[in-house]
């Protein structure tokens, strides 16, 4: 079977609205404004509800994942709202391109397109893989290094935003104060400047700075680390808004950053080579790129160390934490990085994990639910929870687990912090015994 | 004082403490889903006689008390958590607590280490289970309890979900197994299903509590525990009560318990959950569709005393119901039976021939043809002359009443069936797989659960104002659709309206993946009882967008259908060779099951004997308990392919033993490896044929349930293999497979590639024997020396460099041997089926579905119907690498899509895909698949297996492929 579809001309750029599927709302915001920098007319979808699911269902195999039915309804969804000029619009999907279903997301998307009657709409490959040539958004350096900012500036954002509103005096602070950042990056990103590192290096300090002037109360909560397949991870329309129901529940939620993936992506091609042998050049593209990374890297954990936050390991450091739990060849998926996240939440004080998958995810079979026990071993303190995604699995259930889960994380908050207080009576008595 | 409050989804318990914990007050009822209104009811009924001043500390639990504690701002007490609080009071030195509800099931581990596991969103062995089961024996739970007691034998039941044991469950019955024995078999299952999906490896000693309502009330469920685990569990005083209890304990907020049910009022008046359009607007538009359907009506004769014209009889034994239909030589009604088959079709058949023999004294019976399930057994217990693949009959009976029927949908209790019609043939046939029946029989278990007859149940639902939108997944997950609802507050009018709907949903995008009306055909007959409901036939109508034909004998289609079969083979002036008067007074029925134990199988036999010394012996694999005679394998590759693995024996050798696991991507590779350790000095042990047996070793390590079958018997495999003694076992992790050239890339898929990381996380087996898991790559011969020879000196420090090189040689020229081989015979068994003029059928999946376990003798079953069997591998090499409409990235799945283009060149050769439950990709091999198939003008036919034992599904399926292929020839040859 063949299959004939329409091609993103260079033409189309003027002509044509991309729409953008929104996985990471905070980062794909940024993104979005790097596409526009480079000449794209671009829209983020912020369609949700029932019907999204429900197009999904209806044009795309049941039994795919839940990610591949979402995104898909949402950009039907969209396309049937009548907002669009149908012809002059055009989709974008990512493509990692490795060993998971994945990767033939574009593909079940054209399908679908097809079937639903609106295949005259071309659908843009975003991939590092050189798949889908001559159909792909073009990657020239100055779009990789902005992206790659755009990124960064999301991960800051969220991070400094999940460290601080749990604990903010007046709430919607922390809120507030994110959303005038991201107006004033994303204006930023129209106009081409404040990507450079230079002024990352400049600016990311001065946003963590005025975070941390905000009024807060800081009291133990409960902390719960989020990891998983990374649509689910992050998408509020894939995980039923977990990071505002977990917020509910008076808890500190880290949400490990979008570039950790992308590192990951970058690290993976070397290790290939390094287990089944390749060229030079690819035993050493990764340490190319991943050395380019590491400087943004340090500037963005500077800035949240230096104004008191909790902030990531770096990535070199990040992927020792594998040892004794799972090789770095599983590359599939979020593969090994999934596990890695796990054990970093875990050692610095994230104990309480929810490990989020589509129903079914073959990867998270294997570095997911498949490592948990390895990870209790190692840390005992580790308190997981895998939470399964699916069209009809229902809110009621999944949050009940989550609160089994937080359930038992209070009764360790309550008892570390006694713990804490006869530790302190302990060294109030003694001077009387010396 | 205290409060605790448990909602759960079937129940609500309420304790009353005094202030020194003790009980003065406790309950246990259904709620029949009026959540909101009962809970209410209680706080006032708890105020006012057991409260003075009616404050009290509140708590509220349970899994329906969520939403509801959060709404009226009393604390929540996660359930489970409330089970430890309360055990910890009342039961301490507890080691571990196993707890079933109506859909939850639990494990607490208390002693060295404190953990909770719940059941994840797809398990069904619960409560609700339990009733469902019941339900199709037609027991009440505590009749099933005690006839479990009288068992003298259990089946094996798939112990994964509610859905696939209904499969297994109900074919027994059919057969006619004993309720008894099937009672216990569903408590077994139960068990092994806690097992497998809660302790994931974590032993269960010491002192053990049962809780909650199926362990309280089944002393058979309970003893099922005790024998499996080795232990004597307890069942506490309260044990119905503990949630409600730690609730209590857990309080320590005071509430006016009378403001709260207040507020639980105002609540319930604010509904919020999603709902959909009304069925109907009006009660004139209901009118107009009732007599839009009148109209399509059967003619009926009169059956008199007297009558003595030529009748055929049509007897559907389906599976939850038996149907009989008695027509005259045009095709007129003369006489109708619809009954529930309760457990055993054959008394009840023989009852009705022998009304029709006592009330027609000239009766001139033609013929007689049975269909359905129970097909052969009553085919044989009563000498009908025919037999028709249902599928068949209800075409037949459909193209009756509209000739130019392009689409048939039929609901049953149990299946669900679906086929197009093209150029008069079935073009293509939709069976609901097992998981997704959203059929009658769960309409009525539901309406049961909800204290409610079916009938009444669907009638409350046409007029509902605002449905509840339940989405369109299996019933198991419709169940906590449902609990959501009446948690916020969906009247049972708009619940029962929603679960028509979902049912219909189900059929048309879950099991026809049906995008819009057009697709499907413009001239639809609906039938199967499922559609006399009017709500469910209203939402199908509404849900395509197009008026359909359901006509008034919708339940009895299959029988008549049958009849109308026998009217079209029946010479002129023949008599049917059925039982006559004095045969059929004289008829009885005995049955009894045994295992065959002929060969390694163990099949569980049925055997009928029938009072003329007859027997029909089911639950066979193959011919030989009948025939006496072994299958030779010489028209299936699949025979060929095992016989080929099981050819490599261990050789001694100076190194020691090493062991490897037959399964997964092994199932092609031993071949390899088998020769690459062999050659560096090692006996090379491989595990055997999965069966069950070794897959119940290996269950409870298996740390992800919802992971395909053939990856979780690896945990069995390693299992055997640690007991041999062995110096390592070898298992690598594999992300690439060997590159044939026939796709972009060559990826193992996740599971296939990694599952070794799983072994070595999760098995305990693998502690003291050196398991060697490392990354390799076949598809770099040259590298992979190098590889693994530093992957083995870490293991075996004196291995050369040489050594390898010369055993990684041999090995790839092994197998390429073996892959020759293969393709030898598969040639060697085409040009025979092409002499002898048989049908050739390329059962296609992965080199793993070749294990006996895994497609439950599949390829033998169509062997036995005269076809011959090739595998995808076999034929993938006779067809240059062409584009597909997806990414052909996995070695495997690129010679499935081979494989298919192959078959389009080949009139006689058509292919049967077979999918492991839980394979993600096959969500996309299988679309792929059907398309190169219809563009190519062949039938698609997918096989979705797992752990189900039973094959009637599967028989009905490949009988009727081949009856439209039958079709297609006979057609072909007129024109």
């Amino acid at each position: 079977m063949e299959m004939h579809y329409p091609v993103f001309t260079e033409d189309m750029k003027k002509t044509h609205t991309i729409l953008i599927p929104n996985m990471a709302p905070v980062q794909f915001r940024i993104l979005a404004a790097a596409m526009e920098h480079k000449g794209y007319k671009v829209e983020l979808l912020g369609n949700c509800g029932s019907q999204v699911s429900e197009l999904g269902l209806k044009y795309v195999h049941n039994d795919t994942c839940y990610p591949a039915l979402l995104v898909i309804g949402q950009f039907l969804d969209a396309l049937q709202s009548g907002k669009y000029d149908l012809d002059h619009t055009a989709l974008i999907i990512t493509q990692t391109g490795g060993g998971c279903r994945a990767s033939n997301y574009i593909f079940l998307l054209r399908k679908a397109l097809e079937k639903a009657g609106y295949g005259n709409i071309p659908v843009l490959s975003l991939n590092f893989s050189g798949l889908e040539k001559g159909n792909s958004l073009p990657m020239d350096l100055t779009f990789i290094r902005m992206a790659l900012a755009a990124i960064y500036y999301g991960d800051l954002l969220v991070t400094l935003k999940a460290q601080t509103a749990p604990y903010e005096i007046h709430p919607g602070d922390a809120a507030a104060l994110q959303e005038k950042w991201l107006d004033t990056i994303c204006g930023w990103g129209h106009e081409g400047k404040g990507f450079s590192q230079q002024e990352m290096k400049a600016t990311m300090p001065k946003i963590a700075a005025e975070f941390a002037a905000i009024p807060v109360h800081r009291v133990p909560k409960v902390k719960v680390g989020v990891v998983g397949e990374i649509y689910v991870k992050y998408s509020p329309l894939g995980n039923n808004d977990l990071e505002n129901f977990l917020a509910t529940q008076d808890c500190e939620v880290n949400l490990p950053g979008l570039m950790g993936f992308v590192q990951y992506c970058a690290y993976n091609p070397s290790e290939t080579a390094r287990l089944y042998g390749g060229s030079f050049l690819e035993k050493h593209i990764s340490d190319l790129i991943l050395g380019y990374i590491a400087q943004m890297e340090k500037v963005i954990i500077h800035a949240l160390k230096d104004n008191g936050y909790h902030a990531p390991l770096p990535f070199s450091e990040l992927t020792e934490l594998t040892e004794g739990l799972i090789s770095k060849g599983d590359k599939m998926g979020e593969g090994w990085l999934l596990t890695a996240e796990m054990a970093e939440l875990i050692r610095s004080g994230y104990e309480n994990i929810i490990c989020a998958q589509p129903f079914g995810c073959l990867p998270n079979h294997i570095c997911g639910k498949g490592m948990i026990n390895k990870l209790r071993e190692l840390y005992p303190q580790a308190n997981i929870t895998p939470i399964d995604y699916d069209p009809s699995a229902t809110r009621v259930n999944q949050e009940n687990r989550i609160k089994l889960m937080l359930a038992v994380a209070r009764e360790r908050l309550a008892e570390k912090a006694e713990a804490q207080e006869s530790k302190t009576r302990a060294g109030e008595q003694e001077p009387v015994l010396v | 004082m205290k409060v605790g409050l448990d909602v759960g989804s079937t129940t609500i318990k309420c304790v009353v403490l005094d202030n020194t914990d003790n009980i003065i007050y406790s309950t246990y009822e259904r709620h029949f889903s009026h959540i909101l209104e009962k809970t209410e009811e209680l706080l006032r009924r708890v105020a006012e006689q057991y409260i003075p001043g009616g404050r009290a500390d509140l708590a509220i639990s349970g899994s329906a008390g969520m939403g509801m504690a959060e709404s009226v701002g009393v604390p929540f007490v996660q359930e489970v958590f409330a089970t430890r609080v309360a055990a910890g009071k009342l039961t301490p030195g507890t080691d571990v607590i196993i707890e079933l509800g109506g859909e939850d099931a639990k494990i607490l581990f208390l002693t060295n280490g404190t953990e909770v596991r719940m059941n994840g969103s797809c398990a069904g062995g619960t409560g609700a289970f339990i009733d469902q089961m019941a339900t199709l024996l037609k027991m009440t739970a505590d009749e099933m309890d005690a006839a479990a007691q009288r068992a003298e034998k259990t089946y094996t039941i798939a112990s994964r979900c509610g859905v696939f044991a209904k499969s297994d469950v109900q074919p027994l019955i059919n057969q006619g197994a004993k309720a008894e024995d099937i009672a216990a078999s569903i408590y077994q299952a139960v068990v092994n299903q806690t097992i497998a999906g809660l302790a994931q490896g974590r032993p269960i000693r010491g002192n053990v509590l049962y809780l909650g309502g199926p362990l309280t009330f089944s002393r058979c469920l309970r003893s099922s525990f005790d024998k499996t685990l080795g232990v004597k569990g307890t069942c506490p005083e309260n044990s119905l009560l503990f949630v409600a209890l730690g609730a209590a304990f857990y309080s320590d907020r005071e509430f006016d318990l009378k403001e709260v049910a207040d507020r639980l009022q105002e609540h319930g008046a604010s509904e919020t959950y999603r709902s959909q359009p009304p069925l109907f607007e009006s009660q004139e538009e209901y009118e107009t569709f009732k007599a839009r359907h009148a109209k399509a009506a059967v003619p009926r004769v009169p059956f008199g005393s007297d009558y003595a014209a030529p009748v055929h009889i049509g007897i559907d034994s389906g599976s939850t119901t038996v149907k009989m239909t008695v027509i005259d030589q045009d095709a007129r009604i003369l006489f109708t039976d619809y009954r529930p088959n309760l457990g055993n079709p054959v008394p009840l058949i023989r009852e009705v021939l022998q009304q029709l023999y006592d009330e027609h004294p000239a009766l001139h019976v033609a013929s007689v043809t049975t269909t359905g399930y129970g097909e052969d057994l009553a085919k044989n217990a009563f000498h009908a002359d025919y037999g028709v693949v249902e599928t068949v009959a209800h075409f037949t009976a459909a193209r009756h009443f509209l000739p130019n029927v392009d689409f048939i949908i039929d609901i049953g209790g149990q299946d669900m069936k679906c086929f197009k019609i093209e150029d008069g043939a079935i073009s293509n046939i939709f069976l609901n797989e097992a998981c997704s029946s959203g059929c009658g029989s769960f309409l009525q278990t539901f309406a049961q659960a909800l204290g409610y007859d079916v009938k009444e149940f669907a009638k409350l639902g046409l007029f509902a104002d605002r449905p509840v939108d339940l989405g369109s997944r299996c019933t198991v997950f419709m169940n906590s659709s449902v609990k959501q609802a009446q948690k916020d507050g969906a009247t049972v009018e708009n619940i029962s309206a929603g679960l028509s709907i979902s049912v219909v949903k189900n059929a048309i995008y879950k099991v026809i993946r049906a995008a819009s009306p057009e697709e499907l055909g413009r001239n639809i007959v609906v039938q199967g009882g499922t559609f006399y409901n009017e709500a469910v036939l209203r939402a199908f109508e509404k849900e395509m967008g197009v008026e359909v034909i359901r006509p008034d004998i919708a339940g009895l289609m299959g029988a008549y259908g049958a009849a109308l079969y026998g009217r079209g083979k029946a010479a002129s002036g023949q008599t049917s060779t059925l039982l006559d008067r004095e045969a059929l007074a004289a008829f009885h029925q005995e049955t009894r099951s045994e295992v065959c134990g002929r060969c390694g199988n163990n099949c569980q036999l049925t055997i009928n004997t029938f009072a003329d010394g007859d027997t029909f012996i089911s639950g066979n694999r193959c011919d030989r308990p009948v025939t006496g005679k072994a299958d030779t394998g010489e028209r299936n590759l699949y025979a060929y392919k095992r016989k080929l693995i099981l050819g490599y024996k261990p050789v001694p050798g100076k190194r020691g033993k090493i062991g490897i696991p037959l399964c997964l991507n092994m199932w092609e590779l031993l071949p390899f490896w088998h020769t690459f350790f062999t050659k560096l000095g090692f006996a090379v042990y491989h595990s055997p044929l999965s069966s069950r047996d070794l897959y119940l070793k290996g269950q409870g390590t298996i740390p992800s349930d919802t992971a395909c079958f053939p990856a979780k018997l690896a945990h069995g495999h390693i299992q055997f293999l640690s007991k041999l003694g062995l110096d390592a076992i070898f298992y690598p992790c594999m992300t690439y497979n060997i590159d044939e050239g026939l796709g972009q890339n060559h990826y193992n898929c996740p599971v296939v590639a990694y599952y070794p990381e799983v072994i070595a996380g999760n098995c305990p087996e693998i502690k003291d024997i050196k398991f060697i898991y490392d990354y390799v790559g076949l598809h770099r011969p040259k590298d992979f020396t190098k590889k693994i020879h530093d992957i083995l000196r870490r293991f075996f420090p004196d291995i050369t460099k040489n050594e390898v090189k010369e055993a990684a040689d041999a090995s790839y020229a092994e197998y390429a041997h073996h892959m020759s081989l293969i393709r030898k015979e598969g040639e060697r068994i085409i040009e025979q089926a092409r002499a002898e003029g048989r049908r050739i059928i390329v059962l296609a999946g992965r080199p793993y579905h070749v294990d006996p376990e895994v497609n439950h003798g599949i390829d033998t079953l169509i062997t036995r119907s005269g076809a011959a069997v090739v595998t995808e591998d076999s034929i993938s090499n006779r067809v240059d690498k062409f584009p597909t409409t997806v990414l052909n990235q996995w070695t495997y799945h690129s010679r499935l899509y081979a494989a298919a283009k192959y078959c389009c060149s080949q009139p006689d050769m058509d292919l049967v895909q077979l999918v492991s439950f839980g394979c993600g990709v096959d969500a996309i091999t299988s679309d792929e698949t059907r398309e190169i198939l219809q563009a190519g003008g062949k039938l698609y036919t997918q096989l979705k297996i797992d752990e189900i034992t039973n094959l009637g599904a599967v028989r009905i399926r490949l009988r009727s492929l081949f009856a439209a292929l039958d079709e297609q020839d006979e057609k072909r040859e007129e024109a």
